[in-house]
């Protein structure tokens, strides 16, 4: 096995029977992914199936209130409505040139489950998605989505019946099938080589928003700014500009409902380091080292966990991470919706809620892109119930 | 010789095959669990695995996860069940194995541990989250206290990776099917080509476990491939939280 971890973050902690499919994934990454032909398809699925490279949104009335210039990277506009399917979409052919016939996953709160089935049915592949018992109840219209889209949806039962389950399931199932199959991982966390891989995939977000901000704004921005789950929509936007030392990176993980000792989603800023689904990074757990359930308004960034790349750009201090609780997400969900007329994610919410609530880093003239990284869509149950159904949609 | 082989060799050397019963720290509940340790004890085990809770046990079936869920509800941790080895030190004639995932034994701290482990009397560990990859440190501490890491392989396993862990000491285990812990009616026919690939990269002794139920299982398997212990978890867990005894369970393997 290849260097698997970054810094002292990362490697490899599952059963022997996983290895030799890891160990498959790592070959077909060094042998099958850099290929003319294997770029040359994936090129074409992005850029005319899944509607890439998306667009750069300059916010004019955000700006002037702000007092410095806001950019969204637009990964809202793409195919199934968020920065995921980038990711399938290249593990699926990958699975396909490795002689995979069906693909399995975990999903939170749906979004990787749709993408994934997406891909799967675009890719002619089985495909088969794990989702906590609590999430197929509560994001009942993704669950749907992904049958109509031919996935076979189970719902699991174990544990806190949430992604963190979800995720034990598939690697479980994993080991029954990795014959045929190949598991999609839906974040730049797990076992390696998952982290690189993600990341590798995700990395178009920020190579596009390196190229645009130099060809609109004539210079690179002065902060990039991402949400922060699992960590693929951050670091696949933050891995173009880590070279670049004038570019600050801001990470923005989850505080929950934000009192003292809540249940949070913030394992960099508020957890300690563990292993958990494969890797050792930042995690909240007991002192004993059980997992702790997590806690956002938000599914897609409710996870206890977090990438080891990040766990490691933590630590050199490359890259700085915040924490936005809540409320704050759902108010900046609310400004940027009003000003701007876009409806942005949960999750996004949360890094653009960053900089609102922090104008004082910033001056006259700066230039800041926020990861738009998915549409709010999927989330209006949850905003209705934390807000109220919006009177004059009553009329 | 390390004692957890001595013991598998002295069994077969009777013309057994020798037995490893798996129990969840804490199981049936806090205050059988010892009592019932010693049962299996008095019952013919040879080694006994005492399994350390964990949240997110990856490598398990659902019995074994709800033995460990339960477990933690009960606030059975690493700290406590190695205090509790410690007081009934020299108290088992079996051997002595910890098995339990990466994480609590990280926190713990792997020195720490090895000592304190050490110091209950335990032989062995399992860790079925730690491949070779990432098993250096743990194995380093553990070697200073005279402690061995039992490897698992199983189906996948080619001979270049058995090969990996044919150093050890111990013994190792086998697993005998693609899939997580828990008793199924019959095992898959590759055990058999698993078991003498094994036996052809380890001079260890073998013990095969996942999935066992009942000795009749082990009539299938060829003689060259039959191993030389084995382990069973679900079944017994299940066997008892029917309401049944360590006794009636070790009865159908004497």
């Amino acid at each position: 096995m290849e260097n698997s971890y970054f810094g002292e973050f990362g490697g490899c902690f599952v059963p022997e029977l996983l290895m030799p499919p890891l160990l498959e994934v790592e070959a077909a990454m060094r042998e099958i992914l850099p290929t003319e032909d294997f770029q040359r398809k994936l090129h074409d699925l992005l850029h005319n199936y899944a509607g890439r490279e998306t667009p750069l949104t300059y916010c004019p009335a955000l700006s002037s209130e702000l007092g410095f210039d806001l950019w969204l990277k637009r990964e809202d506009l793409l195919h199934t409505g968020a920065h995921k399917i980038n990711n399938t979409l290249g593990q699926a052919l990958l699975a396909k040139y490795m002689g995979k016939t069906a693909l399995v996953a975990e999903t939170g709160a749906g979004q990787h489950g749709v993408a994934t089935a997406a891909a799967a049915a675009r890719l002619g592949m089985d495909c088969t998605v794990y989702m906590g018992a609590e999430d197929v109840e509560r994001q009942a219209a993704n669950v749907q989505r992904m049958r109509l889209l031919g996935a076979h949806v189970q719902a699991v039962e174990s544990g806190t019946r949430t992604l963190k389950d979800a995720i034990n399931e598939a690697l479980r199932v994993w080991i029954t099938c990795q014959a045929t199959t190949h598991y999609c991982f839906g974040t730049a966390a797990g076992p390696h080589p998952f982290p690189t891989l993600v990341r590798i995939f995700q990395s178009v977000i920020g190579r596009e928003t390196r190229t645009q901000m130099l060809e609109r704004a004539g210079r690179l921005p002065h902060a990039v700014v991402a949400c922060v789950g699992g960590g693929s929509n951050a670091i696949g936007m933050f891995h173009a500009f880590l070279e670049d030392k004038d570019v600050r990176l801001i990470g923005v993980e989850a505080a929950g409902t934000g009192e003292s000792g809540c249940f949070n989603s913030a394992p960099l800023n508020l957890g300690t380091p563990g292993v958990l689904h494969g890797s050792y990074s930042m995690l909240l757990q007991t002192e004993d080292g059980q997992v702790e359930p997590s806690h956002s308004i938000s599914a897609g960034l409710d996870y206890p966990g977090v990438g080891p790349e990040h766990a490691w750009l933590q630590k050199t201090g490359r890259v700085h991470y915040g924490l936005v609780k809540d409320a704050n997400a759902l108010a900046a969900f609310q400004r940027l919706c009003r000003c701007e007329g876009i409806l942005p994610a949960l999750e996004s919410s949360h890094a653009l809620a960053w900089v609102l609530d922090h104008p004082q880093e910033f001056t006259a003239g700066d230039q800041v892109v926020v990861n738009l990284s998915g549409r709010g869509d999927k989330d209006m149950d949850i905003v209705n119930k934390a807000l109220g159904t919006p009177r004059e949609a009553l009329s | 010789m390390n004692i957890l082989e001595q013991k598998i060799r002295a069994a077969v050397a009777q013309k057994r095959t020798a037995l490893i019963p798996f129990l969840t720290a804490g199981f049936p509940d806090r205050s059988s669990f010892w009592p019932t340790c010693m049962e299996l004890d008095e019952n013919g085990a040879d080694i006994i695995e005492i399994g350390i809770p964990f949240s997110d046990p990856v490598a398990d079936g659902p019995v074994v996860e709800q033995a460990s869920r339960q477990a933690l509800s009960e606030g059975v941790n690493l700290r406590d069940t190695l205090d509790e080895l410690r007081q009934r030190r020299g108290l088992f004639k079996a051997g002595i194995v910890l098995m339990g995932y990466a994480n609590p034994f990280l926190q713990y701290g792997y020195t720490r541990l090895a000592q304190d482990a050490a110091a209950g009397g335990v032989h062995g560990l399992i860790v079925p989250d730690l491949p070779y990859e990432e098993s250096g440190p743990l194995c380093e501490a553990l070697h200073k206290a005279d402690i061995v890491l039992i490897p698992l392989v199983g189906p996948n396993t080619d001979t270049a990776r058995m090969r990996l862990y044919a150093k050890g000491e111990g013994y190792v285990y086998v697993v005998s099917v693609m899939g997580v812990t828990g008793a199924r009616d019959r095992l898959p026919v590759q055990v058999v080509e698993t078991m003498k690939r094994a036996r052809s990269v380890f001079s260890q002794p073998l013990a095969l476990g996942f999935g066992l139920r009942d000795p009749t299982q082990l009539a299938a398997i060829p003689v060259e491939a039959r191993p030389d212990a084995v382990v069973f978890g679900s079944a017994l867990l299940s066997h008892l939280g029917e309401g049944g005894t360590a006794t009636e369970f070790m009865s159908r393997w004497r």
